[in-house]
């Protein structure tokens, strides 16, 4: 047997969560976003944890839970995916006023590519807004060494300080050096100051004024702890941010300068000191020109190529071979890398609804009852209706009803009919229902419950009964809450009764004013886990008239034999839709159980 | 020059890929070496098409250029000519003889491909083809599940990490019940090449 090395081969975000239990974290909160999750993932997977955490209904609510801690005195992060800091956004600005006493580590995964997300904004601009550290990590080692860093860096200037790892460091992997678990025996204990912590505006203009005064000092401290480092190799330099100095280590000439920036602010005095030893220098970073802009302003007489002059590329994930190209465009060195081969064309396979989706059978029912319907949407697995011809739009998170509302109102007559996933209307979804209802909207929402924040990995919310820590709490009732918010047209259905769905949206067509529906089903990924199993569904090829209807449902148990018959395969969870669906009578029940 | 020796690992969400590569990522650790990988999670699952590279002695980023790779795991025959150009042109591929069509063939009444011709086609390149009935032999090991490994088995021959080190992956990586019927699929997976 080999002998156990010292190194694991990580994911990022789990040596980011292996990084907090050695920093001695007390407080964790979040909401699960890709590729931002597996933090919480991990830390509440671990038994009985010394620190306290939470799954939270939304990031602004996580942001202030866990900055409240860190007033308390205790170690704490939070996290949520880029777009998520946009929904925490207005508790970040304030908080570099107040300030933090306990480290407070926001982390904020960004996605360049928008591999799982509805744009490629960049956090990085944001702890410059606010005026906090940010640290932008390289890989997965740097992932964990930057989260302990980020706490101490936090206590130091008693700041938040922005862990911002993007989606090739959340979801890479490498061999990662971990240290020891340090448990945490700190109590939190609220000290009153009201200059502090209320901020009315004769508190805020000081807190301002404090502020403004740490960010030189942290600039300097970030070049001094070796955050910010410069190899100088030569007349021209490579400066890169984030991960993009692996990219550019991998591909950089030996005679080309390396500037290496792991943390913001850039002290601007070094910066230009380090510029000025070079003639030429290109700056290579992912998404908004950070590092671009600092070098601009330090003007020394360099030449500063990036993406402002069209080196690089302002949108996506960058590469070996597009760095390598960028280097030879700027004269620095050869891209030896082959121009990339023809790629063979292959039928797409884009992710879709599993077999047995509660969402497929909602979306069919609702463009057959509202032909002519607008349908917005919102994020969850549910975007994916998309390809169903039931989504119109989604921008962010409760959009769907707030959109839908904008829309009955703008386009009197129409037929709106949003959908929203059970946790993204606990998110931001209930505010819109809310205020529909109060503004006499018309529209039809369908609530698609399956009791758990499926797309992300199945994470708990209040609608599910249990906590982040698998501890029982109160379920909520969307129905009464939906009641409470002045509806009265609410109906809760099996989506798997397809003549009853159709019935219920039939009705609620009929109706004036805000009518919710209640999907009800557990996510069948859930399900599976639990054990549920269903017999499946057959088809009885004799009756099978390839009319070809149960093919468009879009199932993915469903394809067709050689004679063009259709058939139903293993993946088959039992739902039966297909059954009602097929007019010849020809699907039903009496398949293997799953 | 590159020192790493990459792989690409591809399939549909669910099918396993990220636990292969594991099994590789872990084998390196046991040997000292460096590793680097980089993963499709979130919603590029469900049922979608999914890569994992990973690089071997790898110290710097985790991703794999196209017309670069060394060596390409495919868990499906479409997906192995999906992902073919990322391999050099000598490089060799470790398909699976399985195909899952796309559901929007089926849905949208498009010719639905026939195994021989994805087979003539991928051989028709550069790249050396080697197919295995990975979901056959996995079921003689006694778990059709363990299809994954029986393909890394088929792999091990091509790479550059000793087989003790891939079977005691293995065993850290997959379920301890399950411990011995994929030491026997990643043997057998070995014998098939």
């Amino acid at each position: 047997m080999a002998e156990e090395t010292p190194k694991k081969y990580l994911l990022g975000n789990d040596a980011i969560a292996h990084a907090c239990l050695e920093a001695g974290v007390d407080f964790v909160s979040g909401y699960p976003g890709t590729p931002s999750s597996e933090v919480v993932d991990k830390l509440r997977a671990q038994q009985d944890p010394w620190y306290y955490v939470e799954w939270s209904v939304n990031e602004k609510v996580a942001f202030e839970n866990a900055l409240a801690a860190s007033w308390c005195g205790l170690r704490s992060i939070v996290t949520m995916k880029h777009v998520g800091l946009n929904v925490a956004a207005d508790p970040l600005m304030t908080s570099a006023y107040t300030g933090t006493k306990g480290g407070f580590v926001v982390l904020s995964a960004d996605d360049p590519f928008a591999h799982s997300s509805q744009n490629e904004q960049d956090s990085r601009m944001y702890a410059k807004f606010a005026q906090i550290p940010c640290l932008d990590p390289s890989s997965s080692q740097e992932a964990h060494d930057f989260a302990k860093t980020a706490f101490e860096l936090s206590e130091k200037f008693s700041l938040p300080v922005l862990l911002r790892p993007t989606t090739r460091i959340c979801h890479s992997k490498g061999d990662v050096l971990l240290g020891e678990s340090s448990p945490s025996t700190r109590k939190g204990v609220f000290v009153k100051d009201p200059k502090q912590y209320v901020v009315i505006p004769a508190h805020t203009r000081p807190l301002h004024v404090a502020l403004t005064k740490k960010q030189p000092e942290i600039a300097k401290y970030l070049v001094e702890s070796g955050l910010n480092s410069a190899k100088i190799r030569g007349t021209k330099a490579v400066i890169a941010g984030g991960i993009s100095n692996s990219f550019v280590e991998e591909v950089t000439p030996k005679d080309i300068s390396l500037i290496k920036i792991g943390a913001y602010p850039i002290d601007g005095k070094w910066l230009a000191d380090v510029l000025s030893k070079h003639t030429e220098v290109l700056v290579v970073e992912e998404l908004m020109p950070v590092i671009e802009e600092a070098a601009l302003q330090a003007q020394t007489s360099t030449i500063i190529h990036g993406k402002l002059d069209g080196y690089l590329p302002h949108e996506g994930e960058f590469s070996p071979a597009l760095v390598a190209s960028a280097i030879e465009k700027a004269g620095f060195g050869k891209n030896t890398y082959p121009a990339s081969p023809e790629q063979a064309i292959v039928a797409v396979r884009p992710p879709i609804l599993c077999a047995g989706c509660l969402h497929r059978s909602v979306f069919y029912a609702m463009r057959k009852v509202f032909k002519d319907g607008i349908f917005p949407s919102d994020i969850g697995c549910y975007t994916l209706g998309l390809q169903l011809g039931a989504v119109d739009t989604t921008i962010c998170m409760g959009a769907s009803i707030t959109i839908g509302s904008g829309i009955s109102h703008a386009c009197p007559g129409t037929d709106v009919v949003s959908t929203i996933g059970d946790s993204t209307f606990l998110h931001t979804g209930i505010n819109g229902l809310i205020n529909a209802v109060y503004n006499n909207t018309n529209q039809t929402i369908i609530i698609l419950d399956n009791r758990i924040t499926a797309m992300t990995g199945h994470q708990p919310n209040p609608n599910t009964g249990i906590t982040a820590t698998g501890e029982p709490s109160p379920k909520i009732s969307l129905e009464e809450l939906v009641r409470a918010c002045g509806v009265s047209f609410v109906e809760t259905v099996d989506p798997y009764d397809l003549t009853y769905l159709l019935v219920t949206l039939r009705e609620a067509k009929k109706h004036p004013g805000v009518k919710v529906i209640i999907a009800k089903q557990p996510c069948v990924i859930m399900n599976k886990r639990l054990g549920i199993k269903r017999n499946r569904f057959i088809v009885d090829t004799e009756k099978c008239t390839q009319c070809g209807a149960c093919l468009k449902y879009g199932c993915p148990a469903i394809e067709t034999d050689e004679t063009g018959a259709s058939k139903i395969t293993a993946l088959c969870t039992g739902c039966g839709v297909c059954a009602d669906i097929c007019p010849a009578g020809a699907i039903h029940r009496g398949g293997a159980r799953q | 020059m590159k020192k790493s020796f990459d792989v690409l690992i591809v399939g549909i969400g669910g099918q396993g890929t990220i636990l292969a590569s594991n099994v590789l990522g872990d084998a390196c650790v046991i040997e000292g070496r460096h590793v680097r990988g980089a993963e499709t999670h979130g919603m590029s699952q469900r049922g979608g098409s999914v890569e994992t590279h990973i690089r071997i002695d790898g110290k710097f980023g985790p991703l794999i250029a196209p017309g670069t790779a060394d060596l390409l795991i495919a868990f499906d025959v479409l997906e192995a000519l999906r992902y073919r150009h990322f391999l050099k042109p000598d490089g060799t591929m470790v398909v699976s003889r399985e195909m899952v069509v796309p559901t929007s063939v089926f849905s949208a009444k498009q010719p639905v491909p026939k195994m021989e011709d994805v087979e003539a086609e991928l051989k028709s390149g550069t790249a050396k083809v080697i197919l295995v009935d990975a979901a056959e032999i996995a079921v003689q090991a006694g778990n059709p599940l363990a299809a994954n490994i029986v393909l890394l088995g088929a792999a091990s021959h091509k790479l550059p990490l000793a087989a003790e080190s891939l079977f005691e992956a293995v065993r850290r990586n997959v379920p301890p019940k399950t411990v011995s019927v994929n030491e026997t699929a990643f043997r057998l997976g070995k014998e098939a090449v």
